[in-house]
This record gives C-alpha cells, sequence and structure tokens, in this order.
C-alpha cells in the first residue's frame, strides 16, 4: 500500500486514541480536584494534569496560571493546543478524508458523524471562561463513544490486510504511550509500600489514575482487594490481560508488526525494536521496578517507544 | 427558436406517449402524488448519506453541495441508442486520429482541412508532444460527448470533452439509488447495466500500458487531492477500480521510470489515470508553481516508460474553435458522413461571422473559446437588453475569443417536483472509452436536467439536476 495511506491510518488512530484518553483524564481530574486537601486534593491537580497530557509547556506560553477552566478549555477546545480533543478529532478526520479509500463506510461515517457533532459542542461549550459542567460531561461521553464506535467499526468491518494492521498499532502505540505518561506523572504517589509514606490520603490519587485508563473495576477483579499503589503500577505496567497496560500493548505492537513482516517477506528494525522492549516487559518484576526507581523506568519506556514510532516511520511511512 | 415547441422525449405533440416512455407514462399516471413524493424524499435521504460524501469535500456546507436528482428515468429505445452508439463511436475515433495526426504528420493541416493557427498557436497545443507516438495511437482513453436531441432523428453534439470529463460516478449512483428506489418500474423494463464501466476502464487502461502484454501493469489514479471538486469521484473510482489513488507527492521518477511510494518501497507504476490538468502534471515541464505534479513526469512519459490517460495534449481536439471542424475532420479521416451532427456554429473571428453574431445576438448563444460550466457565455432569448448591450461590448473587443451558436431547442422530459410532473430540458453525456482494442460504449450516461422551469442551462452550477439514463430494449416482454 502506499506509504501516505499507512501513515494517515496510522495517525487517525493515534488521533482518536489520544482523544479518548483526555476526555478520561479530564473527567478524572475533575472528580480529583473537588477532594478536601485532607483527602488528597492538593491544589495542584490541573497542574499535573496538563503535564500528561503533554501540554504543560504549551499552556505556559499562553496563560500565567492554571486555572480549572482554563486547564479543560485547552485540553478539549484549543485550537492552538495541537492536541486538545477538537484538533485531534479534527486532524483524525483531515486523514481519514485523505485516505477514505481504505476505510470502510462504517469507520468513516463514524469519523465525520464526530466531526458534524463537535461543531455543535464548540458552540456550546467552546467559549473560553465558563464551564457548563452537565454539557462538558455529555461531550467527554461523546468523546468516549465515538472512539469506542470507530474502534469497534474498524475491528468488526476492516480487512485483516495491511491497513488494518497500520492503524491497529498507531492506537498501540499512542495508547501505551499515555499509559507510561500518567504513571509517570503520578509517580510519586505510587511510592511502594516499603516506603509508606502518605498513608490512604492517596488512595484517591491512585483511584484516579486507574479511572482515567478505565481501569478500576479491572483492578477489583484482578487483585480482589483495597487499591495499593505498587499493584496499580503492576496493572497498567506488567500484567497482560490488562488491556491498558504496557505488556498488553507490546504484546499487541509485536504481533501487527510480525503480521505486517511476514505479509512484507521482511523483518526490519521496527519488529526487532518492539521484540526488544516487550521481552525487558515479560522479565520485568514491580518489585525490580519500584527498587531501580519508577521513574527512570518509564523515562525510558517512554523514549523506547518514541524510538519504535521513528523505526516505523523509517520502514513503512516515509519512504 | 425557444418559442415553446421542443420535443418531448414522452409526449408527442398530439398527446400520445412514445412508444419507449409507455411503461414510464403508465407508472406516472398511476402512482399517488403521495408515492412520488414519498420516493422524492426517499432519494434525497439515500443522496445525503452517499452525499456525505460527496458533500464534506467541497465547501463547509455539507447539503449545499448535493446535486438534485430527479427520479422520473430518462429513457431511449435500443435502436436509439444503436444509432447515437454508433455516431459516438465514429466521433471518438476520428479525435484519435486527428491527435494523432496533428502531433504527427499533420496531414490534415497540409491538406487545408483546419487552418494552421488554429491548431499550431492553440494554448491547448503541446509542442513536447510533437513528433511522438503513444501506445495504440490511442490519445483520449476516456471521453465525455455532450449530446443533445432536438427531434426525434436528430442528436447534435454539444461539445467534446477530451481531458478529463467528470459526472460517471453520478452515472453509476444513479443506477443504484433508482434500482433500490422504483424496483416495481425496473421490473417493467429489461435496461442495459451500466455497472461495468469500473472494469471496463480499469481493461481500457492497462490494454496502453507501454510494456509488453504478460506482466500484469500496476496502474493508479491521480488526484489534485481533496481539495479538489471531484475527489469524491476520483476515490469512488480508484475504489470501484481497486487501484491506488495517489496524490503527486505519491509518485517519483527515477531514471525516466515512474514508482509510487509504498510500504515495500518504490514500486513501478505503468499507467496512470490522472485527473489532473496538462499544466499541473510536472513542475518541470509545464507550471513551475505546482505542487500537484510529479517532477519528472513528462520526462518518464516522453521516453515511454508510463502512459498517461488521457495523453497530454488533448485539450486541442476539444477546443472550442476546433469543435467547428469536427465534420470535416470526420470526413477527412475515415471517409464517412458524420453520423452525429454539430451545432451550426459561427467563428466570430471571421468577420463576416462577427457582423452577423452583433446582429442577431437576441437569438443567439455566444460562448467564450475558453469558458466552460456555462459561465461567460449569453443566452440571446433570455437576456435583457442591458445584457444583450454589454456583452456586444465585450464580443467587439475580443471576437476570436467567441463563437456562437443558434439557440437549440433542448429536448424535454418529464421530472418530479412537489408542484407535480411537469417537461424539463435535458442533455447527456455518454462516457467513451478508447483502448488497444477499439472504442466502446457504455449503454447510458449522465443525463443533466434544467429543474428551473424553460430553462436551458443544465449545468449543475447553475441549477442544474441528474437523472438516471436508461437504455431499453425496443421490444418489452409481457409487463
Amino acid at each position: 500500500m502506499l506509504s501516505r495511506t499507512a501513515d494517515n491510518l496510522f495517525w487517525l488512530a493515534r488521533y482518536m486514541e489520544r482523544a479518548d484518553f483526555l476526555a478520561r483524564l479530564i473527567e478524572a481530574t475533575q472528580r480529583l480536584s473537588t477532594l478536601p486537601t485532607a483527602y488528597g486534593g492538593t491544589g495542584s491537580e490541573w497542574e499535573s494534569t496538563l503535564n500528561a497530557a503533554g501540554a504543560l509547556e504549551t499552556y505556559e506560553l499562553a496563560f500565567d496560571k492554571v486555572t480549572e477552566g482554563d486547564a479543560i478549555h485547552f485540553l478539549a477546545f484549543d485550537s492552538k493546543n495541537p492536541s486538545s480533543i477538537r484538533n485531534c478529532i479534527e486532524l483524525a478526520r483531515t486523514n481519514a478524508r485523505a485516505v477514505r479509500t481504505a476505510l470502510t463506510i462504517e469507520m468513516w461515517q463514524s469519523i465525520n458523524t464526530a466531526w458534524l457533532e463537535l461543531k455543535r459542542f464548540e458552540t456550546s461549550l467552546g467559549a473560553k471562561g465558563t464551564i457548563d459542567r452537565v454539557e462538558l460531561s455529555r461531550f467527554l461521553d461523546f468523546v468516549k463513544k465515538t472512539s469506542l464506535d470507530f474502534d469497534g467499526s474498524a475491528n468488526r468491518t476492516m480487512l485483516r490486510n495491511d491497513a488494518y494492521w497500520f492503524s491497529r498499532l498507531g492506537l498501540y502505540v499512542e495508547r501505551v504511550d499515555t499509559t507510561a505518561r500518567i504513571l509517570d506523572v503520578k509517580y510519586h504517589v505510587l511510592l511502594p509500600e516499603t516506603e509508606a509514606v502518605g498513608g490512604t490520603i492517596d488512595y484517591f490519587q491512585w483511584t484516579a489514575i486507574l479511572r482515567a485508563v478505565s481501569a478500576l473495576t479491572a483492578y477489583h477483579w484482578v487483585y480482589k482487594g483495597g487499591v495499593k499503589p505498587w499493584l496499580v503500577a503492576d496493572l497498567l505496567i506488567l500484567r497482560p490481560e490488562m488491556p491498558r497496560s504496557l505488556h498488553f500493548c507490546y504484546d499487541n505492537i509485536v504481533r501487527l508488526l510480525d503480521a505486517i513482516a511476514r505479509a512484507y517477506g521482511r523483518q526490519g528494525p521496527s519488529q526487532r525494536h518492539a521484540r526488544s522492549v516487550l521481552s525487558r516487559l515479560e522479565n520485568a518484576s514491580i518489585k525490580e521496578i519500584f527498587e531501580t526507581g519508577l521513574h527512570e523506568f518509564l523515562t525510558g519506556f517512554i523514549e523506547d517507544n518514541d524510538r519504535l514510532g521513528s523505526n516505523i516511520a523509517e520502514q513503512y511511512l516515509i519512504d | 427558436m425557444a418559442n415553446g415547441r421542443f420535443f418531448d422525449e414522452m409526449k408527442r405533440p398530439d398527446g400520445l406517449t412514445r412508444a419507449v416512455y409507455e411503461r414510464v407514462n403508465r407508472w406516472l399516471e398511476s402512482a399517488p402524488p403521495e408515492l412520488l413524493a414519498s420516493r422524492r424524499s426517499q432519494a434525497e435521504l439515500m443522496f445525503r448519506r452517499i452525499g456525505i460524501t460527496f458533500a464534506v469535500y467541497g465547501e463547509k456546507d455539507a447539503s449545499e453541495r448535493l446535486i438534485p436528482f430527479d427520479i422520473i428515468p430518462r429513457v431511449l429505445g435500443r435502436s436509439e441508442w444503436t444509432r447515437l452508439e454508433a455516431g459516438l463511436v465514429q466521433r471518438v475515433k476520428a479525435l484519435n486520429l486527428f491527435l494523432a495526426d496533428v502531433y504527427g504528420a499533420g496531414e490534415v493541416i497540409r491538406a487545408g482541412v483546419i487552418p494552421s493557427d488554429i491548431v499550431y498557436r492553440n494554448p491547448h497545443f503541446r509542442p513536447e508532444m510533437s513528433g511522438r507516438r503513444v501506445p495504440h495511437d490511442v490519445y483520449v482513453q476516456i471521453s465525455g460527448i455532450d449530446i443533445v436531441r432536438i427531434d426525434e432523428d436528430d442528436f447534435y453534439v454539444l461539445e467534446d470533452n477530451a481531458r478529463t470529463p467528470s459526472g460517471v460516478s453520478y452515472m453509476l449512483e444513479n443506477r443504484e439509488v433508482m434500482m433500490r428506489l422504483v424496483p416495481e418500474l425496473f421490473a417493467e423494463h429489461r435496461v442495459a447495466p451500466v455497472e461495468n464501466y469500473p472494469d471496463a476502464l480499469l481493461a481500457c487502461l492497462k490494454s496502453v500500458s507501454p510494456r509488453p502484454a504478460g506482466n500484469d501493469p500496476t496502474t493508479v489514479l491521480l488526484t489534485p487531492g481533496q481539495f479538489n471538486s471531484a475527489y469524491y469521484e476520483h476515490s469512488f473510482l480508484a475504489d470501484k477500480l481497486g487501484i491506488e489513488l495517489v496524490e503527486g507527492r505519491d509518485l517519483l521518477v527515477r531514471d525516466d521510470i515512474v514508482y509510487m511510494r509504498t510500504t515495500q518501497g518504490p514500486q513501478r507504476v505503468d499507467v496512470i489515470y490522472r485527473r489532473i490538468d496538462d499544466e499541473y502534471l510536472d513542475p518541470l515541464a509545464f507550471r513551475p508553481d505546482s505542487a500537484l505534479g510529479v517532477p519528472g513526469l513528462m520526462s518518464a512519459y516522453l521516453a515511454g516508460n508510463v502512459t498517461l490517460a488521457n495523453a497530454v495534449g488533448t485539450g486541442i481536439a476539444d477546443d472550442k474553435a476546433v469543435y467547428t471542424y469536427m465534420p470535416e475532420i470526420i470526413r477527412f479521416y475515415l471517409g464517412e458522413e458524420p453520423l452525429l451532427k454539430n451545432v451550426p456554429t459561427w467563428r466570430c473571428r471571421d468577420p463576416e461571422s462577427l457582423k452577423y453574431v452583433l446582429d442577431h445576438l437576441p437569438e443567439l448563444v455566444v460562448k467564450e473559446v475558453n469558458g466552460s460550466g456555462g459561465y461567460g457565455m449569453l443566452v440571446g432569448p433570455h437576456a435583457t437588453r442591458a445584457e444583450i448591450d454589454s456583452f456586444a461590448d465585450k464580443l467587439k473587443h475580443d471576437p476570436a475569443g467567441f463563437i456562437a451558436q443558434p439557440t437549440l431547442s433542448l429536448s424535454t422530459c418529464p421530472a418530479s417536483f412537489e408542484s407535480g410532473i411537469g417537461p424539463r430540458h435535458v442533455d447527456l453525456r455518454p462516457f467513451v472509452l478508447s483502448g488497444a482494442d477499439g472504442v466502446r460504449v457504455i449503454p447510458g450516461g449522465l443525463t443533466r436536467v434544467a429543474l428551473k422551469e424553460g430553462s436551458l442551462v443544465v449545468n449543475s452550477s447553475q441549477g442544474g439536476g441528474t437523472k438516471d439514463t436508461w437504455v431499453i430494449d425496443d421490444e418489452q416482454g409481457p409487463a
């Protein structure tokens, strides 16, 4: 297939996944920021959220201080924020339009409908300053629904060939990046039991992380107990059955890259690199990770994942 | 001539129904108005659904870009079609021979059939093509010949579109919609299918591959991109043909060979169905500011390593000044009388014609030689005195830029509206394919209809709509 088509499919899926993540992140932060300080409210929730979204630097260029209203507007609707939800949906649609023939009708309709709907929300919510909380939660639901719809359409209607593989690859590369980032921003509350700081105050922070990646219920099923910080890290980094975990995502990345390599009859740097990242995840234990430093581990992982992105681009997307 | 006596394709002047329309007429007479109304809104809905894709590639407001569709089919009998088809095949054969000649020996000019300045000083003439051959001498693989009808017997060619004619996606979509919309009417007719057009087109494109038979030629469709108004058609066709839809930046030229950039590295391209005008094909050969084209493409083309369909330089064949010579051109190459008529045309560059035209503006249609889309033209009988006067000034200023034709009494077909059924003027664009093994026409085409009562302008940019076009067997089975 055309490199440009593969590139468009890859980024289309990334943008949809990013929009979904941002919606969940905003929801979780809203919840957290209403807590009294005695329950772990720190007053800097929005700053750390902007950071997790990778948007703090651009935000600070435009605003003097972080307020909830500005932060939400910036993350959701600001066209100056390259990764705002609205920009993600618009970029997804631009990519979709350019590869109309590579998409199924269902996928196209899902994106196009979302884009039209977005215009409506921009009118009702796009103004800076005030937040209509009811309308905002409707908007965030809409974003989550859109990504489910797009995902489901892709899953149910796409031929299992390179177009499908590149699209799914985009989804997992993006998802694994967002999981790693949110863990890294919150790593200080995920210190292991032995360090016993903060006691239960951090409980709400941990659950906020789980909510942001829609894993709170999964946590209870897997660990069948109270929320423990190192187990939150274990769930999101190492559990192969958790669809947001680094391990799960890399399982899929390796599988997808192998499918491409088989179809094209050639392995390359992307396949080798992805396998080595996966094997490190497979062989790691949460104890070791905490011993060597969670922050160091996550920073290293994010770099590794970025490198995979450039490997894929060089090997397939730009010729 | 716009005096109210038009040839109606359904009703004869004596009020009887023409045979080919009998079943359509019966259906219209028996169908309650509510049924027609519900079909109309159903059609609108279906098109809006597909239409989302029609529309989004253009301007902001999606609904604005739907081209109106009329639910009553335009019907041609098999014998009428056979006559028309023979005329189209003849015409396109002549166009190809003419192009091979003007870029070759130039016999048509030496024989004095057509003045040399009309050809060689024409902005559409491409000197780069002189002395070059193209595979099988086929220049115009895809053409859309605009046809109008004025009576039972005569078809006139309004213009030849030999560059990048569009509209074929409407022909195909209209049929799909009609089959779901009026299945009962379909059941009563034997309608020649059009759905094989994409297969025929692909076969035609592959037949002119520059590489020897035996390897399966790689064919692509080259589009200016998603902001082009016909992008929907480009992606629609690429999809139906199962070929890659490429933009200029997806192609590269190395050692005069064209490749497309794929996830498996560069892949050689043999045939390019290009929907980009000559001027934008290659910034090294034509407009240097074109970002749409492929640097080096012309060089690869002239080296004979890739086929462009249509060929470079076919604009000379659908030029409005050359059009006026088409009957002579057909006689010259084929030694046959033209089967389709040319609309009699005054060339305003000729002083005597100019005088006649200026004296008769209220009854003539005056067109810019290089205009299209129904803009820049004067429809005399429908113009005000002031419009005519200001047009006369334009004409005196640049006579060579205009031609004039009598107002044709375009035939009418029934169309369905909220207010009832009424006759509206139509034209027809059949699509003609020329490949290594000859010329063929898909039975049908795109019927454009002027939806405004009395209007003769069928262009979609000026209130025109479309209809499905049926070619039916003359002898229908029992209903």
